[in-house]
């Protein structure tokens, strides 16, 4: 069984300069009491590896906000005026991947797969300094896996042996993240005794989930 | 269909888009434009529209008050979900995408060239947006339609010779749709198959900045049609 953290004991954790998986997609599925937690706790230097910059005041926003970042890694961050200004003026690193691509490097590392092959990207900038290689008479990109110090989980429910449940769209990245951080922190909604999740339902074994937020008092 | 003359642009194109849905397909319609084109279907026509963030089976936005923050679209918008709705996670959504299992994506555009090649992720030195979805989507799906507006606000081409903005992927468009024409990418060149409702071919000539090839004489769009 787990003892709960509280929401500062676990971003305490998380050293200046760490790399972070940051789960969601335009802020749904993002662990948002880690975010503003983090923020609050002035963090910097942080590499986050996320889909999409989201919002100033969603997803990631806060922490590109509170100027926490030095590296972004993400798809898309075309709606966060904050991201477009700190990679301008040259405060912060932006590395732009195309989305199912992100998602199969997060899952190789993941999955102890030495990267992805993809079609993604072929005749692009994407494409720039990489090798093709070419399998069956097709050419495709050869991507590297990527990991990180942490990956952090919003879930739908966890119980007490750290087994997760995600709900609708806000599972998006979530359970690929959880197989590739060296450590896993899980935020739920709710928390419930073993036996309440059934094993079909569990989308993330607590096998994967080092540490878990307790939930709002 | 003398009153379509007058119709909105953005929506005259999703009208023309929806007449390319085919019944019972798996569809991704990109934000923007290609929003609107659902809005153009029989519900009954057993389309399952699916969003990159991991839905398929994507319904209309719920009544004011009944959204769920954890169902949303791929622009972040709270939707609904039809019977028979199933949602996933991202590898498994770009799975699906990537892997030749969409039959149909429609999305916006910056520019597309003679060759059929779309620029649509970012304006160096200008706006960079990041590619999203988008480069997965043109890679993999069967079928692509660009839906844009055919000039940009300052009348400069968007169909241009060859794209000066970097490309989304190296694969050829299989249709152009826009307020004033729909054009059809082959391996010559583009052929302007149809124009709009009182626009000519010379009009949609001098609005483009790449060649068109005629043959005979181009109708125009059938807005009253869908599959």
């Amino acid at each position: 069984m787990y003892q709960a953290l509280t929401v500062e004991e676990a971003v305490a954790l998380i050293p200046d300069g760490a790399s972070v998986m940051l789960s969601g997609f335009m802020g749904v599925g993002t662990p948002d009491r880690m975010v503003a937690a983090l923020a609050a706790a002035g963090k910097t230097g942080l590499t986050v590896i996320v889909n999409d910059a989201a919002r100033p005041d969603r997803g990631v926003g806060p922490l590109v906000k509170a100027r926490c970042l030095r590296k972004f890694i993400g798809s898309h961050i075309g709606l966060n005026p904050d991201v477009q200004e700190q990679m301008r003026a040259g405060e912060l690193e932006v590395e732009l991947v195309p989305q199912g691509t992100l998602v199969e490097r997060i899952r190789a590392a993941g999955v102890g797969l030495g990267g992805v092959l993809t079609p993604t990207g072929l005749g692009t900038k994407v494409a720039e300094g990489k090798r093709v290689i070419e399998v069956e008479g097709k050419p495709y990109l050869l991507e590297p896996p990527l990991a990180a110090d942490f990956a952090l989980i919003a879930a739908r429910s966890c119980d007490y042996v750290g087994n997760l449940t995600y709900m609708l769209t806000a599972t998006n990245f979530n359970p690929i993240m959880a197989l590739a951080g060296r450590v896993v922190i899980a935020e739920p909604e709710e928390i419930v005794p073993v036996g309440m999740i059934p094993p079909d339902a569990v989308k993330t074994p607590g096998a994967l989930v080092d540490h878990v937020i307790r939930r709002v008092a | 269909m003398t009153e379509t003359g007058k119709m909105d642009p953005k929506e005259l194109i999703a009208r023309r888009c929806a007449a390319e849905v085919k019944p019972h397909t798996l569809v991704n319609l990109g934000i923007g434009i290609p929003t609107l084109v659902s809005d153009h279907l029989d519900e009954g026509m057993g389309v399952f529209f699916q969003a990159e963030n991991g839905v398929v089976g994507m319904g209309r936005r719920p009544p004011e008050g009944m959204s769920d923050r954890h169902l949303t679209d791929a622009g972040g918008s709270f939707v609904s979900a039809v019977p028979g709705a199933s949602t996933i996670d991202s590898a498994f959504s770009f799975g699906l995408i990537r892997g030749g299992h969409l039959d149909l994506t429609v999305l916006g555009g910056l520019q597309v060239d003679g060759r059929g090649f779309l620029a649509n992720w970012m304006i160096p030195g200008v706006y960079v947006p990041g590619m999203g979805g988008a480069m997965d989507l043109v890679t993999g799906a069967k079928r692509v339609i660009v839906a844009m507006i055919h000039a940009a606000k300052d009348g400069t081409p968007k169909i241009v010779p060859e794209c000066t903005l970097p490309l989304t992927a190296e694969r050829r468009v299989d249709l152009i749709v826009t307020e004033m024409a729909v054009i059809r990418p082959e391996q010559d060149g583009l052929h302007l198959i149809e124009t709009a409702p009182g626009v000519t071919v010379g009009e949609v000539r001098a609005a483009t900045g790449a060649a068109l090839i005629v043959t005979g004489d181009v109708p125009a769009m059938d807005l009253t049609r869908t599959c």
